[in-house]
């Protein structure tokens, strides 16, 4: 089972500029967070701070009772082994080809024999669907094929905490659709507490347990998948519409005097209207031959013991996720 | 456009502007204190992260080669003239001083002492330093370093370290060569074109030269090597944004190894000659 990622109040700034302050949340073991977010809220400075390569200027980031911002470097060094973290451009090893890249990790923390590092990477290969490509450089195949191999390396040392930044950026739907699809495999099949960075709305739809998202550096929310999904919040609604009108403007926020404008000029009716209450698609589910996803299980004992602290339009959601098939599994 | 409103609605995204945290911005004339501080800081690294199994010896080995195979050659091509422009002007002066028969010994003392050390880090800064800033400058931009230190893996023990330990093994091993090419062709010159005699400049030679001359030597060279790595590595970890930056770094990287080198080199001389007594006195 992964691990919990527990995070408090981490505020990171680089010189005057602020990216975030005080964001507290707490990934539960084992289960798919969302981090949603405009492009430039700091999403990646956020999962770079959760592994300890940029250090905030306040908070904590505790895993199995290690603090990735301030332990000793030698702690944050061997806990990084519980991670795999799939960069959004998969920042390979240049000079190695794809089959060394992914053996990379098992020939540095592993005593394994090359036949078995072969089969291992082989397999990982296959999963990521690279089959006949271990042999060529990364500077000699296309982007998609990149952040595949990145997310193949990621995975190669059967990590505890999955950290995927992007997966979907330079990929097309399709491929999408099918790293979503993967995603939850894994999750079913190595139980890995995993944090997906992303502004793609069919993964924040589908694959998720949890969700939050970041906007003018704040965490505007973080819980159950649900909760987000049905938030009437101006931020949430409007970029889950991907809609031009709302707080988002072209560079991070707009100013007071633009929103009002927009409001004036009748786009607040159109506001209203969307936000008719939104329908919550289902959860994708792993494919079938797939062990059952421990972590849905224990997500839903924890969903339904918080239920009263939720949001009335989340409780229905939930609810109608729930019933279908009571008391078994949903579909 | 649309008409700019009299009255800013009253609660807005614009109320939570965040409070940004009170950070006394830092003052620029302390920024070469910080630089060099960091430059230390990586040095101290280095030399602990030596001792850290399990050592790179695949890379070590290939960073050798890499650092030996781009300086051997001009090493050896600068040291023949360089031999020769000592012995000829140290031959000119002592001829007028009277002393031609110490010709040998000073030129010698010259090469051994002070050019070779500096021609072998000049090349291995040059050449090697070069590339080895460049090398991690992109490697650094592209996130490999970033990637690798995510995998639990020190960039500086899988990196660094074997690149700085090549640097100082070639200069170590460099300084022999371009020693003993330096001071056949300052013989050469010195015999063949200055009439000097062979017996006199070997006789001066063995009379002013002795063994902790080249100790000294290849102390130097050892400490150049270390410094023309740290300084090469420091850049290239540092690099300024961009494929620019890299370009800038490796520029620097030789512009402040060079200078750091004469630097040293004026310091180790000085004490050398406060604390090895001149042969003879």
């Amino acid at each position: 089972m992964g691990i919990e990622v527990v995070v408090e109040g981490l505020t990171k700034s680089f010189g005057k500029q602020n990216i975030w302050q005080d964001v507290t949340l707490t990934l539960p073991a084992g289960e798919v967070s969302v981090m949603l977010g405009p492009s430039g809220t700091g999403k990646t400075v956020f999962l770079k701070s959760i592994i300890g390569l940029l250090k905030p200027e306040h908070g904590r980031v505790l895993i199995n009772g290690v603090d990735m911002v301030n332990s000793p470097e030698r702690e944050i060094m061997e806990t990084r082994k519980l991670f795999g973290l799939m960069f959004q451009d998969g920042a390979l090893f240049g000079s190695m080809s794809l089959f060394d890249n992914i053996a990379f990790p098992l020939r540095e923390h592993t005593r394994k024999k090359e036949s078995e590092i072969r089969r291992i990477v082989m397999e990982r290969i296959d999963i990521v669907g690279l089959l006949g490509a271990e042999d060529k450089l990364p500077g000699e195949i296309s982007g998609g094929m990149r952040k595949r191999a990145g997310l193949a390396r990621a995975l190669v040392l059967d990590p505890q905490i999955i950290l995927c930044d992007e997966p979907d950026s330079g990929l097309d739907p399709v491929r999408t659709a099918y790293i979503s699809q993967l995603l939850i495999d894994l999750n079913a099949q190595i139980d890995a507490t995993m944090l997906i960075v992303t502004h793609n709305l069919d993964i924040a739809a589908t694959v998720p347990d949890n969700m939050g998202m970041l906007f003018c550096r704040n965490l505007v929310t973080f819980g159950p998948r649900e909760v987000l999904l049905t938030s009437d919040m101006p931020v949430v609604s409007q970029f889950l519409a991907g809609r031009r009108e709302g707080p988002i403007g072209m560079a991070e926020e707009k100013d007071a005097a633009t929103l009002a404008a927009e409001e004036m000029n009748g786009y607040g009716v159109g506001i209203s209207s969307a936000n008719a209450p939104r329908t919550v698609v289902p959860q994708l589910e792993p494919s079938p031959g797939m062990p059952v996803r421990q972590a849905a299980l224990r997500r839903r004992e924890r969903v339904l013991s918080m239920m009263g602290q939720l949001p009335e339009a989340a409780r229905t959601a939930i609810m109608k996720s729930y019933t279908p098939a009571a008391g078994g599994e949903r579909l | 456009m649309p008409v700019v409103p009299p009255e800013p609605p009253p609660a807005g995204v614009t109320d939570t502007a965040p409070k940004t945290p009170e950070h006394q911005p830092p003052s620029r004339l302390l920024a070469p204190l910080r630089e060099t501080g960091k430059l230390f800081s990586l040095a101290a690294t280095v030399s602990r992260e030596v001792f850290r199994r399990p050592f790179q010896v695949r890379e070590f080995i290939e960073q050798f080669w890499f650092v030996a195979s781009v300086t051997i050659l001009p090493a050896a091509l600068v040291s023949i003239p360089f031999g020769a422009v000592i012995a000829l002007q140290v031959g000119s002066l002592t001829q007028q001083l009277g002393a031609q028969s110490f010709t040998g010994g000073a030129s010698v003392l010259a090469v051994i002492q002070q050019a070779s050390p500096i021609i072998v880090a000049l090349l291995i800064s040059g050449a090697a330093g070069s590339a080895i800033c460049a090398d991690l400058g992109s490697r650094k931009i592209r996130e490999e370093l970033d990637a690798m230190e995510v995998m639990g893996v020190s960039p500086i023990q899988r990196l660094v370290v074997p690149r700085v330990l090549a640097t100082m093994l070639v200069a170590v091993l460099l300084n022999g060569l371009v020693s003993v090419v330096g001071t056949l062709g300052g013989y050469f010159f010195n015999v063949i074109l200055q009439h000097g005699t062979p017996g006199a400049y070997l006789a001066s030679f063995s009379a002013l030269a002795q063994l902790p001359d080249l100790y000294i030597s290849e102390v130097k060279a050892l400490i150049f090597g270390f410094i023309a790595g740290i300084v090469a590595a420091y850049r290239g970890l540092n690099p300024r944004g961009g494929p620019k930056g890299v370009g800038d770094a490796v520029n620097q990287s030789v512009v402040i190894t060079f200078m750091l080198l004469f630097f040293v080199n004026t310091v180790l001389t000085a004490i050398y000659l406060q604390i090895v007594p001149a042969k003879g006195s």
